[in-house]
């Protein structure tokens, strides 16, 4: 027994360097396979509010820029929405809308790491909860990870975890979205078979099979594309729309039917 | 002892918000963010409490993790060269280290300037192999650890320089 208490005076620091690396392991290997940590994100209250305030200083230099684009996007909004038939707008009852969209702003952005995550000012009270989408006026931007109550952090596309439900706009062929963390302005599509004709250029967008995004969400272009290894799938790098450096306003997504989806497949899949 | 406890907490903080509100945005050339915050452990007083120093170190990697939203690998970084200074002071400044009238001052620009690469090495290493997680990426993380190694190099002499330890 004395031994024992002697070894661990002797070794104390050495056991207690151990101690504190497994549990940083324990926390990074954990977020390796799962879900961001709950704790350890930028979304709680200390760290959103610290961010929130330097984004309420810098947001001003470039206002300019931002109006404009906002006004861009109002001014071809507003030609789709006086292009669209009459009788189609009556039918547009909030009953049977599929989607609910919440605007809100980034407040920390990263693409320099292998996992990404974007932190926005939106949380649980404007009703923002997880594996919701998150688009820009340009693209798509990532999905909804962790959210507190006035703050959300956002897992990126930039981001190795992710995984998104993509397809070829004029063929309808669709496959997964990856990014290889290489570049911060191209992003992978997978899964294409090889009979599927590509040029460059070709629009890339979201597709119907994801229950988070809506259909036909822009993505980027085709910058070049390549067989895999097994020479029957492409490997396509995709030229983002967004400039994932430059993100001010984003917009929420929040899928009204997802729930009914989910419960759907989770039982055809119990069968 | 009142009044160097004191400087740690100041330099603590600022060096937390001074990382993740200037340097992480930087994202010079698109990847490379210096990690300044590595000046706290190079300025920590040499006759350390050294459970105390690795339970700062670790708090001060956390800290950082907790705005970059990168689960704890900055914190096992940290709290690894925390582990490891003494044995790399007693190989920069050799056994004379341990003498009361040492200071960090009073050691030859060249000595500390090994110290500080040494830390940064050390601990960009173990940050981007714990990052990256597989052995196929060794090349991408032997760029990352270099460019950005250096990159933190930089900056941590020149904020040495500004903000030297003469006084103490």
């Amino acid at each position: 027994m004395q031994q024992i208490i002697n070894f661990i005076i002797r070794y104390k620091n050495f056991l207690l360097y151990i101690l504190l690396l497994i549990i940083s392991l324990a926390f990074t290997v954990q977020s390796h396979s799962f879900h961001q940590s709950r704790f350890f994100n930028s979304s709680n209250w200390i760290t959103g509010n610290i961010f929130g305030i330097s984004q309420g200083i810098t947001t001003y230099f470039d206002l300019d820029d931002e109006n404009e684009r906002l006004l861009k996007e109002n001014e071809r909004l507003h030609n789709r929405l006086l292009n669209i038939e009459a009788d189609s707008l009556i039918k547009m009852d909030t009953t049977n809308i599929g989607y609910t969209v919440v605007s809100g702003q980034v407040i920390k952005n990263s693409y320099a790491n292998n996992r990404n995550y974007i932190t926005i000012n939106r949380g649980k009270k404007d009703s923002v909860s997880q594996d919701m989408g998150v688009i820009t006026d340009l693209g798509i931007l990532g999905i909804v990870e962790n959210t507190s109550n006035k703050f959300a952090t956002v897992q990126s596309i930039l981001n190795t975890k992710s995984n998104i439900n993509a397809k070829l706009k004029n063929t309808n062929h669709f496959g997964s979205l990856i990014w290889d963390a290489k570049a911060y302005n191209v992003v992978q599509l997978i899964d294409i078979p090889r009979l599927v004709p590509l040029n460059v250029g070709d629009t890339i967008v979201t597709g119907a099979m994801s229950s988070i995004f809506p259909e036909n969400i822009p993505i980027g272009t085709i910058r070049k594309f390549d067989l895999d290894i097994a020479k029957s799938f492409y490997r396509i790098d995709v030229d983002l729309f967004n400039d994932m450096t430059n993100i001010k306003n984003v917009y929420i997504i929040n899928n009204l039917n997802r729930e009914e989806i989910l419960e759907l497949e989770k039982t055809t899949a119990n069968e | 002892m009142n009044k160097g406890l004191f400087i740690n907490i100041i330099r603590f903080v600022l060096l937390v918000l001074v990382q993740v509100l200037v340097f992480n945005r930087l994202n010079f050339f698109g990847y490379i963010n210096p990690m300044v915050y590595i000046l706290f452990l190079y300025w920590y007083p040499i006759k350390e409490n050294r459970p105390a120093f690795l339970g700062l170190s670790f708090l001060l990697g956390l800290s950082i993790d907790f705005f970059s939203d990168t689960m704890a690998l900055h914190a096992a970084a940290t709290v690894t060269i925390a582990y490891l200074r003494p044995a790399i002071m007693r190989f920069v400044f050799g056994i004379n280290y341990e003498f009361q009238s040492f200071k960090l001052s009073n050691s030859t620009k060249a000595q500390q300037f090994t110290f500080l690469a040494l830390l940064i090495l050390v601990h960009h290493s173990v940050y981007f192999s714990l990052e990256f997680f597989s052995v196929a990426n060794l090349l991408l993380i032997v760029k990352k650890v270099l460019a950005i190694g250096l990159a933190s190099l930089i900056l941590c002499l020149l904020f040495g320089s500004l903000f030297s330890v003469n006084k103490e």
